[in-house]
């Protein structure tokens, strides 16, 4: 018998070359078979097909100044139409010679959501700048102060009433949805209970009807001469709503947390609430980062739904701008424009979870 | 027990406990008296409720019958007494149960922070000291997930040792574990124990048994069977069960 022991180990070596420069990986994954080969030829064959035209009729053909509707409708887009009303479907009825203060607030709330995508401004100090931050942007939409003049709320228009109502919505809506969630899991019946019932009461619902009870049916509840703005209704209506959706996915990561965490931080002698806050919610919160995302996502463009309470948010705006007798016809501009924007901020919070995820699940490589 | 020890005081006091999971009688009239400074091995086996039994000890099970005293503090429904339980009986578990979201200094500075309320310095000092003792200093920075099961196990012993605790429980620390990887985890045992730690261990490592309890319980259907000095529990057993059980796990 050949023996196969021997003492010298065997040195590690290089892994060979993964690919073969360009052509082996076209060979590799675009034409590696008969079925990817045709696949590929479809693809490329559809593409051809389909981004001629779009660029033709975005760029090409487009009309970038016209004195009005009428001379702007050719074979391409009339991006004329939104360079018209490019203002009035960003800021809606704020008023035209204050419109530096909702510009401004768009910025206010970029320069948080940047502030919060840096790891190490995370804390306090990124709470307080938050703090801060909304203080100023309620300051600036509703002056009264300091040479500006007052604003309404029914004023309060465009993005920056479609940023104030998701942002504020989930940030007030996430620990509500935390605290549910927890509440859901409680050892205390009654807690439990009116958790549950909180959750599946309002997911129950559909939100326009929400927004209808606290635009409509709040005011007939409230003594005579007690009025709520219809704003900070609408609001309260999203968070609560926010808050429920929220609780079921936080619950699914809670769901998720092995009993042993729970144990080992009993036997350390935490309590709860420091159980809760160090151990639990740090690991369940890392661990349903995409459906929270998803979550997040869907509470922005709900905002939308505004539109039925007559609060002109960004969609609504865009759909005033085209009631224009003099602008008429331009819907796919509109919406393409508007569409950029939704799309914008989704997608930047679509790769923000990515990034989040990242420097979660950094010590749980497996 | 002898004079000496009963001197010393009783840490660990188990009076006529009884516990019930539904219908199931899982501990009928456990008695266990553990004074400052013994080791007492548990051994038995599965769902004799010798796990059960030593999770009795800082409440992560709750008893129904019975009276438990762990220095000097009465176990009852009382959350402070719980809580001072706790903060002086540290345990380790079979699967280690290290907060995987932590790095292991952080696990280990954690208790004493939150809950001994020391500042983070010291905390940390304390816990590169306990790191050294257990052999894996140059790890601190590190996540859970990137050490090996003998690593954590070591890794969980330190996290508890940092809280100072006056006893320390072992509920089958090495059954998770590779092979190679025991004798590691027991030798940091082993120097514990020589150190004059008071502890109680459900293992089934009888080999560390030997050199360090000085007591051997033998569990079987919620029940202790036999409670005796090593020489005299491995040489001859008393009842039949426990010489079955022996003959099973030394056999091979």
């Amino acid at each position: 018998m050949a023996d196969i022991a021997h003492d010298v180990p065997i040195a590690a070596e290089a892994p060979p070359p993964r690919s073969t420069g360009a052509l082996g990986w076209l060979k590799a994954n675009l034409f590696s078979s008969l079925t990817n080969t045709i696949l590929t030829l479809l693809c490329i064959a559809l593409l051809v097909v389909a981004i001629p035209p779009v660029v033709r009729w975005a760029l090409i053909d487009a009309i970038w100044h016209a004195p009005n509707g009428q001379a702007c409708h050719g074979d391409g887009a009339c991006w004329a139409f939104i360079g018209e009303k490019f203002r009035f479907i960003l800021f809606g009825f704020f008023p035209v010679a204050e419109t530096w203060r909702p510009v401004v607030v768009v910025g206010i709330f970029l320069l948080m959501i940047v502030a919060a995508c840096d790891r190490r401004m995370w804390g306090r100090r990124l709470g307080i700048l938050w703090l801060i931050g909304l203080c100023a942007v309620f300051a600036l939409m509703r002056g009264g102060f300091a040479g500006m003049g007052k604003v309404e709320t029914a004023m309060w228009s465009g993005l920056p009433l479609t940023l104030i109502l998701a942002i504020v919505g989930m940030l007030f809506g996430f620990p509500l949805g935390v605290l549910l969630a927890l509440g859901r899991r409680s050892r205390l019946p009654a807690v439990r209970t009116i958790c549950i019932g909180y959750i599946e009461l309002i997911r129950g619902v559909p939100l326009i009807t929400l927004l209808f009870m606290a635009s409509l049916m709040l005011p007939l509840f409230l003594p005579a001469g007690v009025t709520i703005d219809k704003l900070v209704r609408a609001q309260v209506a999203f968070i609560l709503f926010a808050g429920a959706y929220l609780a079921e996915v936080v619950r699914g990561g809670l769901q998720a947390i092995p009993r042993g965490q729970i144990e080992a931080a009993d036997a350390l002698g935490l309590s709860y609430f420091q159980r809760t806050r160090l151990i639990v919610l740090p690991q369940a919160l890392a661990m349903v980062i995409p459906p929270l995302v998803n979550t997040f996502i869907g509470i922005f463009k709900d905002t939308a739904l505004v539109i039925i309470i007559s609060l002109f948010d960004l969609l609504t705006t865009a759909e005033t701008a085209l009631t224009d007798g003099a602008w008429q016809g331009f819907y796919v501009e509109a919406y393409v424009f508007i569409g950029v924007i939704y799309w914008s901020f989704c997608f930047f919070m679509s790769r923000y979870s990515q990034l989040l995820e990242r420097e979660f699940n950094r010590g749980r490589r497996r | 027990m002898s004079d000496a020890k009963a001197d010393s005081g009783t840490m660990i006091e188990l009076q006529a406990v009884h516990k019930w999971y539904g219908d199931f009688h899982v501990l009928k009239d456990i008695n266990l008296q553990v004074g400052k400074g013994e080791k007492v091995v548990v051994c038995g086996p599965s769902g004799s409720g010798k796990s059960t039994m030593i999770r009795c000890i800082n409440r992560l099970e709750e008893h129904q019958q019975g009276r438990i005293v762990v220095a000097g503090i009465e176990l009852n429904a009382d959350l402070k007494n719980i809580d001072a339980v706790r903060r002086e009986v540290g345990m380790v578990f079979q699967q280690f149960n290290l907060f995987p979201h932590l790095t292991v200094l952080q696990n280990l500075t954690l208790a004493p922070i939150w809950v001994r309320k020391l500042p983070k310095k010291e905390a940390e000092e304390t816990a590169r000291y306990y790191l050294e003792r257990v052999r894996i200093p140059d790890q601190a920075d590190k996540y859970p997930g990137q050490l090996s099961g003998g690593q954590q196990q070591r890794v969980a012993i330190a996290r508890s040792l940092c809280m100072k605790p006056e006893i320390m429980l072992f509920d089958e620390p090495t059954s998770a574990l590779d092979p190679e990887m025991i004798k590691e985890v027991l030798d940091v045992m082993v120097s514990l124990a020589e150190e004059g730690m008071t502890m109680v261990c459900v293992t089934h490592e009888m080999g560390f048994a030997r050199t360090v309890a000085d007591m051997m319980v033998f569990m079987d259907r919620g029940e202790v069977i036999e409670r005796a000095p090593p020489k005299d529990f491995f040489a001859n057993p008393k009842s039949d069960r426990t010489r079955a059980f022996l003959s099973q796990i030394i056999a091979h």
